[in-house]
């Protein structure tokens, strides 16, 4: 018998997370304080998400951002899907080779993947811009949307694909008929999480958009350099809502799937 | 027989990376060699494709390390480079003091509580990177949060933002969940009839502890260990927004050779030696990954 946890566990579980929400939580307090200044509390206002959604440029960011966000994780999880296909069942040669790859892209320093990223569309020719920042982010979010799938893709039964195929079902059909239905939630959250990525990063945004491609990050970054804004405040807490929630959407339906498969079992 | 079928899956994702991940890293390795020019390319040398294989001599004749040298001569890369292997080993030696006690605490409550938990940590991973450091740039500065939750207590202010130690806040703050989590995956998977036996055996609950439940934590901890130390090595946000401009690391310098000074060659000879730091982590994580994979 497992026993429960001691007052010693208990505390570092509530610090660890109130170390890792009390900044968030902060944020969110302040993008409604009437006052420009980060201390003084100002009354509540939204006189901040009144000014977001005037400011023109920061509108386009947002726009930018969603288009290359949902083409950019469409990609990858394409790609990734079939990735992770290789890497649980293939037993081909350049398996080592692709894993290599996915893992190396999963820590690789983002300035690096952004100076390289670089480096290619301009010695190709490709004008720097939404297209390059799409394709760059497939790339950066593959390994990831790879990861998510391969740990569901692991442990699926894969003798109901094989009864299919028994029956006369040909092997991709099979796949699509019976496997895919089965990890559905496992590649809609690394859609989800290459979404979501997307939509974060900075770095290599910087470096391989051009003008007339200004993601939200790089406009925010811009911002922050030039001191606090509360209107960052606003934007964030918007982000923030948005995304909690498709998660929290997202672990529900997956806990879903989850129940269901347990009860076919 | 059906396996040879699944590889077909492979050659979308391996032509991706080849041409995405893998090539760029050759253009970054040639850059590094080429003549310095301010900003625009194309930097010589070049291939001369009409003079066959005479202009691929050419070219490689052409290439030098006279980038390389500049690094060695300024003191600043040398002390950007240090810094950030000092810097990302701190933050993964904190993140482990700090990292270990909540990854082990949640193994403890009941199954139903555990998934709750890991979903909590995660969530914060999910809000914009860019936002929780510029939240504590709020929270850090001289009339910030911090101050006046100090000042309220009778305590004197600490100025702390654009110092190093802002930068390992900011690093063990980003990085917390993923150390947490390989962490929590190989304590909750831990068979609980160990401890047990090393308690009807006489050891105390903290022997037990040291001598069962650590030792088999460790793939947990070197994969945590791994997955924080080789992207801080090369962090750019955190440093440039939490570290003012005392605190130098390789992240930075690459993006301030490439964006501020337009130096091209420079930034990417100062890529491929973060690369050729970094490659023995990485490839330590891979082999590491696989033996995971395969279990």
């Amino acid at each position: 018998m497992r026993r429960g946890p001691s007052a010693f566990n208990v505390a570092a579980v509530v610090a660890g997370l109130a170390f890792l929400y009390a900044p968030i939580v902060i944020l969110v307090i302040y993008s409604f304080n009437a006052s420009r200044l980060v201390t003084v509390w100002g009354g509540f206002s939204t006189r901040w998400y009144t000014a977001l959604f005037q400011d023109a440029q920061m509108l386009d960011a947002v726009w930018v951002t969603l288009r290359v966000g949902v083409l950019s994780a469409t990609l990858a999880t394409l790609l990734g899907t079939l990735a992770a296909v290789a890497l649980v069942r293939g037993g081909f040669r350049g398996r080592t080779a692709l894993a290599g790859g996915i893992y190396a892209t999963l820590v690789m320093p983002e300035v690096i993947l952004g100076l390289s990223l670089l480096l290619l569309f301009v010695a190709v020719g490709l004008p720097r811009g939404f297209w390059t920042v799409t394709l760059s982010h497939a790339t950066l979010t593959l390994a990831y949307a790879t990861v998510v799938v391969q740990a569901r893709l692991a442990t699926f039964d894969r003798h109901l694909e094989e009864a299919a195929q028994d029956l006369g079902c040909p092997p991709w059909k099979a796949f699509v008929l019976v496997t895919l239905p089965g990890i559905a939630p496992a590649v809609a959250a690394a859609w989800m999480l290459a979404f979501t990525l997307s939509l974060d990063d900075l770095v290599i945004a910087s470096f391989t958009s051009g003008p007339g491609a200004t993601t939200l990050p790089m406009r925010l970054y811009s911002q922050v350099r030039l001191g606090v804004d509360p209107k960052i405040n606003a934007v964030s807490t918007l982000l923030i809502g948005l995304v909690a929630t498709g998660v929290i959407a997202a672990y529900l339906v997956q806990q879903r799937g989850r129940r269901r498969a347990v009860q076919e079992r | 027989m059906r396996r040879g079928r699944s590889g077909l899956a492979a050659i979308l994702p391996v032509l991706w990376l080849a041409l995405f991940f893998a090539f760029p890293f050759m253009l970054v390795a040639k850059l590094s060699l080429s003549d310095t020019a301010l900003a625009m390319p194309p930097y010589a040398p070049r291939i001369d494709w009409s003079q066959g294989l005479a202009g691929v001599r050419a070219f490689l004749a052409g290439l030098d390390g006279e980038t390389y040298g500049r690094l060695t001569q300024d003191r600043l890369y040398l002390d950007a480079y240090l810094s950030s292997l000092r810097i990302a080993g701190t933050g993964t030696v904190l993140l482990l003091l700090i990292g270990y006690p909540i990854a082990y605490g949640i193994s403890r409550f009941s199954p139903a509580v555990r998934q709750a938990l890991v979903m909590a940590v995660i969530l914060p991973f999910w809000t914009s990177f860019l936002i929780r450091i510029y939240a504590w740039i709020a929270i850090l500065k001289p009339a910030g949060v911090l101050n006046a939750g100090l000042a309220a207590l009778g305590l004197p202010p600490v100025d702390i933002l654009n110092t190093e130690t802002a930068v390992l806040l900011g690093l063990v703050y980003a990085y917390l969940p993923f150390m947490v989590l390989p962490l929590y995956a190989v304590l909750e998977k831990q068979d609980q009839s160990l401890i047990e036996a090393a308690q009807d055996l006489g050891a105390t609950p903290l022997s037990a502890f040291w001598r069962v439940t650590f030792p088999l934590s460790i793939p947990g901890a070197a994969a945590g260990a791994l997955l924080c130390f080789i992207p801080m090595a090369g962090e750019f946000v955190i440093p440039d927004l939490l570290g003012g401009s005392e605190t130098l690391m390789l992240g930075k310098v690459i993006w301030t050779e490439f964006f501020a000074n337009r130096d091209w060659p420079a930034a990417s000879a100062v890529a491929i030696v973060l690369l050729a730091t970094l490659i023995a982590p990485i490839l330590l994580f891979e082999r590491q990954q696989a033996k995971v994979l395969r279990s």
